[in-house]
């Protein structure tokens, strides 16, 4: 298919924009000398193209979406029409506060609901995705304990199963990463946590279900060590889904805390987003919070101590608005059976594939579980990649990839529990059909996909040698 | 494996190889086939520390990006520039892509003989 530059037709375009009537008296440092090359393209031709390039890609829309540590849950019409609320579109931050009352007091609302679910005692809503959370998480941190003068306390230590974002979060906030091994059950190895524990440690960051779909069971001596060598305990809010409503991440230890409302809180999550992932405190970190938070409806205040700011005013506003919605929908019985069937559909089809997909660690799961194709690849020769590109054939998308990546060979499974027993059954069957083709007729599922509007692509080559721009033939 | 005999490995999968006083190292072709195409690798620069036990780069394939730990503390005298252009030359050759030569070696981590290596990956 062609690209949008390859379709422009010179002097071919869209009125949208009526002749500029205001004089620009813009300095001169400004001015481009030369005009912009976009595309030139009728509306018509242009909705066609955008159209066209959505029916070649697989959305939660389009079908099943396992695609592990990423919730990728159904995300309820009703988010929408609240966040299109004219009263919500059509004002600015910058507006007096008593004309946007009803807005602050929706921020104040959702803070006092993510407190409850969670048991911190104050949340920002400035990070704009997970990862930024997190970078908020260990900048309030590290604020705290150079505020108390423990200027020798600089290392993070993150568990070898963790996302990675969070040793790159740690770096990016100054902090040195330390890896903590896994036991042999998927767990964080005590042993070697404490052998890691001194006077140099700030913090200790864990994702709780892990990336294993596993709950660790020794999480309340986790974090009273970590608080025992002087650390904090940070909680990587990825997998919340599995126990929002249950497990309260400030009753098992954790001093903050970040969300992926673009996860846990149904808002758009990947292309469709953009993301939120606001970070919650116990009170004792909040004098570092950043940010401006109006709660009087009346005037705009800053934390004693604030870290700055992370975004322009309240991060996205928009996506917050979402989350609001999700949570006054589902409502305090609601939020909970989330969880619950979240962990009972992984359950489910955990067991119904772990006779021919082995387990990483075959227990009662989460709301995800690892499989391990490396004996099938030892045996037969089919990779993981081989077989996330055989669901592709059958419309569905492939789980995550070779993570975490202390499971050789990993497929990592979250249905969310937005999906139907109909829908797991079809993907169940899909699994085994495969794995009866990689028995049978393995070429073909080295093959794959064969159905799809682009065959398998050289990863390799498109990672070695980029084309990040049009080349305009010059 | 297609790892020398003559050289030294470390548990984690790197080699090195004696130069008189200074040691080269890269990783092991059990390492490469483990990563599977190579497509970026970081270095060091030059007159760097690297301390025995910790990562000093990385090298990242399409499935994930892995550290490289130094077997020695010193100081880097070289960087092969040529795996800096094209990661693919480790993929080709483990023991000729040699990743930085180090000199001012006061600390060696526990070497493995190639027999010890190999029964590592093997077991």
């Amino acid at each position: 298919m062609k690209l949008i530059f390859e379709k422009s037709i010179p002097g071919r375009g869209q009125d949208i924009f009526p002749i500029c009537d205001v004089p620009i008296c813009l300095p001169k440092a400004p001015h481009r000398n030369t005009k912009p090359r976009l595309p030139e393209i009728s509306e018509n031709e242009m909705g066609r193209h955008y159209t066209s390039l959505a029916k070649r890609a697989h959305g939660v829309n389009d079908g099943f979406y396992p695609l592990g540590s990423c919730t990728m849950k159904h995300n309820p019409k009703i988010n929408e029409a609240m966040a299109s609320l004219p009263g919500f579109v059509n004002i600015h931050p910058l507006q007096p506060p008593h004309t946007v009352v009803g807005a602050n007091e929706i921020i104040t609302e959702l803070e006092n609901f993510l407190c409850e679910i969670t048991g911190m005692d104050a949340i920002t809503f400035q990070p704009a995705a997970g990862a930024q959370g997190e970078f908020t998480g260990l900048l309030l941190i590290k604020a705290y304990l150079q505020d108390k003068g423990e200027f020798e306390r600089n290392e993070i230590l993150v568990p070898d199963s963790a996302h990675g974002t969070n040793p790159a979060s740690a770096t990016m906030a100054g902090f040195k990463s330390i890896t903590i091994k896994s036991d042999a059950f998927g767990m964080v190895d005590l042993d070697d946590l404490k052998s890691h524990l001194g006077p140099k440690t700030a913090g200790l960051m864990l994702t709780n279900p892990n990336t294993v779909g596993l709950f660790d069971t020794h999480i309340m001596d986790i974090t009273r060590l970590v608080h025992e060598a002087g650390g904090l305990c940070y909680y990587d809010g990825a997998n919340l889904n599995a126990v929002m409503g249950i497990v309260r991440p400030a009753d098992i230890g954790f001093d903050v805390i970040h969300m992926n409302l673009h996860k846990t809180f149904s808002t758009p999550h990947g292309g469709g987003g953009p993301g939120s992932g606001p970070c919650g405190c116990k009170s004792f970190l909040s004098p570092y919070l950043p940010g401006l938070t109006c709660k009087d409806g009346k005037t705009y205040t800053r934390a004693e101590k604030s870290i700055g700011n992370l975004t322009g005013f309240y991060g996205n506003f928009l996506v917050n608005i979402k989350a609001f919605t999700y949570i006054l929908t589902l409502g305090s019985k609601g939020v909970p059976s989330v969880a619950k069937n979240a962990v009972l559909n992984a359950n489910y089809m955990q067991e119904k594939l772990k006779d021919i997909y082995p387990v990483a660690f075959d227990t009662t799961c989460m709301h995800e579980f690892v499989i391990s194709l490396q004996a099938i690849h030892n045996e037969k020769n089919i990779s993981a990649l081989d077989v996330a590109k055989a669901l592709l054939d059958h419309g569905m998308h492939p789980p995550t990839m070779y993570f975490p990546l202390i499971v050789d060979e990993a497929l990592m499974i979250e249905p969310t529990e937005t999906e139907s027993r109909e829908t797991l059954d079809d993907a169940i069957e899909v699994f085994r059909d495969i794995y009866k083709m990689i028995i049978e007729s393995p070429e073909i599922v080295a093959a794959s996909p064969q159905t799809t509007p682009v065959l398998r692509l050289d990863e390799v080559k498109a990672a070695r040698e980029p084309k990040l721009k049009y080349n305009f033939g010059e | 494996m297609n790892d020398p005999r003559e050289l030294m490995y470390t548990k984690d999968h790197e080699w090195i190889y004696y130069d008189g006083e200074d040691a080269y190292v890269g990783i092991s072709d059990f390492a490469q086939q483990e990563l599977g195409d190579l497509v970026f690798v970081n270095l060091p620069e030059v007159d760097d520390e690297v301390i025995a036990g910790e990562s000093f780069g990385d090298v990242e394939s399409v499935k994930a990006v892995s550290d490289v730990l130094s077997p020695v503390t010193g100081i880097v005298l070289e960087v092969n520039e040529e795996i800096l252009e094209d990661a693919s030359l480790i993929n080709q050759d483990a023991f000729s892509a040699w990743f930085i030569k180090v000199g001012n070696i006061t600390e060696t981590e526990d070497l493995l003989t190639a027999e010890e290596y190999d029964r590592i990956i093997e077991g």
